[in-house]
């Protein structure tokens, strides 16, 4: 170092951190690794008097647990963030010294690796490179590393730049879109460039950019807007719009609010709301699996604060490449699956947990489809008194902004989203990437909760950041404000820069100037950072400024409507529904252990067990359950602790399916997510779903057609169980263009999340099996359905279809759940991957309990066992119950057979242990 | 019979200060979540008050390593009027991040490093209370409750010391979920007012709460803690 001084702290005994860096290599191919002893650097950009480095110390090293020195390390690896990333830890040192008294200096973080093994200087840097530094937001060197400090002095460059677009050709326009990273087509840039010949000057580098990230797929769902006919000239209502007609038609009389603003909005009791919404944060996810999955949690929370309720769980759906991947057939460019889950599942652990909010519900998905595309949904609830709805930003009012400080983080993170991904988009898209701090969005959670009655409207910084913010609130009314008033992360940002950055933990209000003392007073007391840019102004134009520079000004109207409808084409697939071949399987019992053993079946419990789950007390039903609490619940439910009643949560999610056969994946997974929240005890008339596409390049005929497919397969199976899709978010561009050339989508991928209200919390049903000599029934039939199924992932099914939707499935689960609220039913769980034999064997290691069937469902042993048709439960009940409950829920019904304190599973064609199915099903578990 | 005012402190970052605050409540306290920031702009809050709690979660998202910002700012704002508090005998609890805290600002023996699995772990365990000289876990049943964190693992120098002394509160029994020394889950200082544990009692104040209670009644409510740092509190 040029000047200053570091300290690099290391543990006492092994670094938690040593043993997973480790297997990671191994997993790179690097198996010479042996050790990889890790410390933690602070920089200090001084140099200090002895007693200061003596009072550092003390403060920053608890003897107890760690070792520390001053020396500058002659050998290993160091790395240290990016200018510009965001370094928490840094600023809490700050902190810390100014507590104590020490002198303000400039402080950076790192960390220093030590590597054993006998390796190349090619394999040394390979694992520098690929394993401890992720360069979309850290620098690696040979040790020691010069930090970055921030550079107080730098200044803003207050300039705005017009560019010429009135008089590009076509080919011009579109090398500018490329150029600028735009993501829009040929028909949007010559909108934008006949706007501007009518206003009668060039755009600014600032509107264009506004334009790009208002008109980006991913925030003005072109695909789901648009005008879609079929190669024969037919023409399919916009999916977006069959989506709200199909709530509509339903006209659920608890859905306060849907598809308008940030959540959907839902009444189960008089005088409170709740608010629900999933979000995807794919492409983040894919180069920084940490910060990208991070700030999707963070995300997803704020649209939930963006429909002004107190936000009280979080769920989360991940769908990553097989972890054991040969390291030699990995994509160019692309994350090792076992580094994307490790990083993700970190980082959603970490928003969660620190924020304070429950994760209640989720899925965790494995498939090569995946590969270079893993997808991240991160869903959130919220909750909030029955308040009179929100009038809308008036013509006065203040642009307050309040919560986390403006960086350069994730500049043209909507724009980026939108395009296809290939091998150098790591390095591109680096600012894309934002960085997440839970603890301030905290703050402004417990801010937001006193300050009802202070706004007018509220919306959250999301993609696009202030742009589509204010954007947004100032459709129709106009807004004025001046960037250059937000607070700063750093100095240097250009105007463009502040309005566009995807800085987290950023809130956006209107507030009557009458009300502003008092809100500025609630932040005060929080420590929330609060600031007002501006006013709207009732002119309905889009004001920008830098100080005295005004550096956008765009009709609202334009910005928000003048987009042209775009035109596509589907190609609509033509999925096999005729006659099937019967599946044949030699060994049942092996067939069933190699399907509890499956990472898609198998146990999360070393996920789940990552996220609290019991915060706020108000979890009544887990994810884990059972008598050692380690086996999976269909769906969990949520009751505050002061309420007789909750709501449960379910997921249904099968992109098998989806590559067989959209429409019925559709209303399979509806029916899944459906089954979920009726096993546990919730009411099947008081159902809302959310829907999550996360799909490939539409522009795709055959692509556009599978979407066009999945919505009426939704849109039937919704109307069907009368249950109306509240809100929903589509991702497309899920692709990846290899350097081979060869274009990599993922698998169709349909996340249902279904939310429902359980009348009575403390009636619920777990699906461990609770005592031996009960009686277990299944509830529905299964039919020979195998495309898709699990089954078909171990054996070949010959000529399969994906399963049917059930007639009066509605009736049957209303009908069912009438005998679960009696309260008699001892356990209940649904039927859905690995079919009748998984369900049975997943209830009898909840339970530690053996069962013995006698009949089964299905003339054909393999289809009885492991076809995934819908519409199943399986149930334990007291045998004196068995004619109640077959009268009240009526068929079709089958018994199977009885539980057994034998330890043993047995049934036609089957024959283990509960031993067994716990080894198999816990085996990833307990590795 | 009086309803004693315990202060439940939450520092930027705290999270289970309202989980706390209800389980007082249930308890007989009546509980005032107090902002660090107003306890250092006032520290006489503190004299008003029969019970302290110190309350989990991440303050200052445990960037320097859990609970000692928050342990700073304590020691360096209201160091006297802590230990004031505890000197006239008045029941202190830090719970998770407050143990952390607690620990870190002298009141409480020991040190909590990471978990030996080295990651962030929420499950729910078993806790016995032994013969000690803390007033919190006097004659407790078995307790149930979750643990829900990443920095558990108790260390001290001496702990057989410790456990003559009378000064380990709460053991895990069955699994000893983080790597502390003894199966020890909590401790209290010398005089057995002050009490740090790493689980959330909080979190199991009612039936329902319980992971198994679809399997039937189960034991091991965590409000029997509650109740007896309020009965002290009384008592004074």
């Amino acid at each position: 170092m040029a000047s200053g001084v570091r300290l690099t702290i290391r543990s006492k005994g092994a670094d938690p951190r040593s043993g997973g860096l480790v297997a990671d290599a191994h997993a790179l191919g690097l198996h010479a690794v042996t050790a990889i002893d890790v410390a933690d650097v602070v920089f200090f950009a001084d140099d200090l008097p002895q007693d200061h480095l003596a009072e550092l110390e003390a403060v920053l090293v608890d003897p107890a647990l760690q070792t520390s020195t001053w020396d500058v390390p002659s050998d290993g690896i160091e790395t240290a963030l990016l200018p510009g990333v965001t370094d928490p830890a840094a600023a809490a040192i700050q902190l810390a010294m100014a507590t104590v008294g020490l002198p303000h200096v400039e402080v950076a973080t790192g960390r220093l690796f030590q590597i054993s093994g006998d390796l190349s200087a090619a394999e040394h840097a390979a694992i520098a490179r690929r394993l401890l530094a992720n360069q979309v937001i850290e620098r690696w060197a040979e040790a020691p590393i010069e930090p970055h400090f921030i550079d107080a002095a730098a200044t803003a460059d207050r300039t705005v730049d017009h560019v010429a677009v009135t008089t590009l050709t076509e080919d011009e326009l579109q090398a500018l879109s490329r150029e600028r990273g735009l993501s829009l087509d040929l028909a949007e840039l010559q909108a934008i460039a006949t706007h501007y010949r009518g206003v009668g000057r060039e755009p600014t580098d600032v509107e264009l950019e506004t334009l790009a990230q208002t008109w980006s797929e991913h925030c003005s769902h072109k695909t789901f807007r648009a005008r879609i006919t079929t190669p024969d000239g037919s023409e399919i209502t916009p999916l977006l719009k069959q989506l709200r007609n199909c709530t509509d038609r339903i006209d659920a009389p608890f859905v306060v609010s849907s598809f308008v603003g940030n959540a959907g909005i839902v009444r189960y009791s008089p005088g409170v709301t709740l608010a629900v919404k999933a979000e995807t944060h794919n492409h983040p996810s894919a180069i920084e699996p940490f910060g990208g999955s991070n700030t999707g949690v963070g995300g997803v929370i704020r649209d939930v604060m963006g429909a002004a309720h107190h936000p009280i769980a979080v769920t989360d759906i991940l769908c990553f490449g097989p972890t054991d991947l040969p390291a030699d057939q990995l994509p160019e460019g692309v994350l090792h699956p076992r580094l994307i889950e490790s990083g993700v599942i970190a980082g959603v652990a970490d928003y969660g947990n620190k924020i304070g909010l429950p994760n209640v519900a989720g899925a965790v998905l494995y498939d090569p489809g995946y590969i270079a595309n893993p997808l991240v949904y991160a869903g959130c609830i919220g909750i909030a008194a029955d308040a009179p709805e929100l009038p809308g930003p008036q013509p006065g009012d203040l642009v307050v902004v309040i919560g986390g400080r403006t960086g350069r983080d994730g500049l043209r993170g909507a724009t980026f989203s939108s395009a296809t991904m290939d091998a150098t988009t790591g390095d591109v898209a680096g600012a894309s990437v934002q960085i997440g701090d839970p603890i301030v969005e905290k703050l402004v959670i417990d801010a937001m909760a006193e300050c009802h009655g202070l706004y007018t409207a509220v919306t959250d910084c999301g993609a696009g950041g202030l742009s589509s913010a204010v954007g947004e609130m100032a459709e129709g009314v106009g807004a004025d404000v001046d960037v250059t008033l937000a607070p700063l992360k750093y100095p240097g940002l250009r105007p463009w820069e502040i309005w566009l950055s995807e800085a987290q933990e950023r809130m956006v209000f209107a507030v009557p100037p009458d009300r502003w003392a008092a809100m500025q007073a609630v932040c005060a007391r929080h420590g929330v950072e609060v600031v007002s840019l501006g006013t709207f102004t009732g002119d309905g134009l889009l004001r920008v400024r830098a100080g005295d520079l005004t550096v956008l000004e765009l009709d609202t109207h334009f910005l928000h409507d003048g987009r042209p409808q775009r035109s596509m084409t589907a190609a609509l697939p033509a999925p096999h529904r005729g006659s099937v071949d019967t599946p044949e399987c030699d060994d049942a019992t092996a067939t069933l252990l190699a399907l509890l053993a499956h990472p898609n079946i198998a146990s999360k419990e070393r996920v789940v067990r990552r996220y609290d789950h019991e915060i706020r007390g108000a979890t009544a039903v887990r994810p884990l359950v059972g008598l050692h609490h380690d086996g999976h619940a269909d769906g969990v439910v949520l009751a505050e602790p002061t309420d007789t009643h909750g709501f449960a949560v379910g997921i249904g999610v099968n992109p098998w399916f989806g590559l067989a056969d959209p429409e019925r994946m559709a209303h399979a997974v509806i029916d899944e997510a459906i089954r979920n929240v009726v096993a546990v005890g919730a009411d099947p008339d008081k159902v809302v779903l959310l829907d999550n596409f996360s799909w490939g390049d539409p522009r795709r005929e055959t692509t556009l057609g599978e979407l066009v497919m999945a919505v009426q397969g939704c849109c039937d199976a919704a109307e069907h169980h009368v249950a109306p899709f509240v809100s929903g978010k589509d991702s497309l561009n899920n692709e990846y263009l290899g350097s081979d050339g060869q274009r990599h989508a993922v698998p169709p991928t349909l996340v249902i999340t279904a939310m429902a209200h359980v009348p009575d919390a403390d009636v619920v049903v777990t699906p461990d099996l609770k005592q031996a000599g009960s009686v277990l029934v299944q509830v529905g039939d299964t039919a020979v359905e195998f495309a898709g199924s699990h089954f078909a992932k171990l054996h070949p099914v010959g000529t399969a279809v994906v399963p049917a939707p059930v007639e009066g499935a509605h009736d049957r689960y209303r009908r069912l759940h009438a005998a679960l609220a009696s309260g008699r039913v001892l356990a209940c769980h649904d039927l859905s991957e690995g079919g009748l034999a998984v369900a049975v064997a997943e209830m009898a290691i909840g339970g530690r309990l053996g069962v013995h069937l006698r009949t089964l469902p299905h003339p054909d042993v393999t289809t009885a066992w492991f076809s995934e048709s819908n519409g199943r439960f399986v149930v334990e009940l007291r045998p004196d119950d068995v004619p109640w409950f077959t009268e009240l829920v009526g068929g079709p019904f089958h018994v199977l057979g009885d539980t057994t304190a034998l330890g043993t599973f047995e049934g036609p064609g089957i024959a283990t242990s509960v031993d067994e199915l716990v080894a198999a099903f816990r085996q990833e578990a307990t590795r | 019979m009086s309803s004693p005012t315990a202060v439940v402190l939450a520092a930027p970052g705290t999270n289970r200060d309202t989980d706390v605050s209800f389980a007082l409540e249930l308890a007989g306290a009546t509980p005032r979540i107090v902002l660090l920031t107003e306890l250092l702009a006032d520290p006489t809050v503190l004299q008003h008050a029969q019970m302290l709690v110190v309350a989990g979660g991440f303050s200052y998202a445990d960037a320097l390593g859990a609970g000692r910002m928050w342990s700073l700012e304590l020691s360096h704002g209201v160091g006297d009027a802590l230990t004031g508090f505890v000197a006239a005998g008045k029941p202190v609890i830090g719970i998770c991040n407050g143990f952390q805290v607690l620990t870190r600002t002298g009141l409480l023996p020991g040190s909590l490093g990471h978990n030996q699995s080295g990651h962030f772990q929420c499950e729910w365990v078993r806790l016995e209370a032994p013969q000690s000289r803390c007033i919190w876990t006097d004659g407790l049943d078995p307790i149930e409750c979750p643990i829900a964190h990443g920095e558990g693992r108790y260390v001290h120098p001496d702990v057989a010391a410790l456990s003559a002394n009378g000064q380990v509160a709460l053991r895990y029994t069955g699994t000893n979920p983080n790597g502390s020394l003894d199966d020890i889950a909590g401790v209290c200082d010398d005089s057995g007012v002050v009490l740090g544990l790493m689980p959330h009692p909080e979190n199991h104040v009612l039936a329902r709460q319980h992971p198994r209670r679809a399997r039937g009644p189960q034991p091991g409510l965590g409000l029997q803690l509650f109740e007896r740092g309020v009965r002290h509190a009384r008592e004074m």
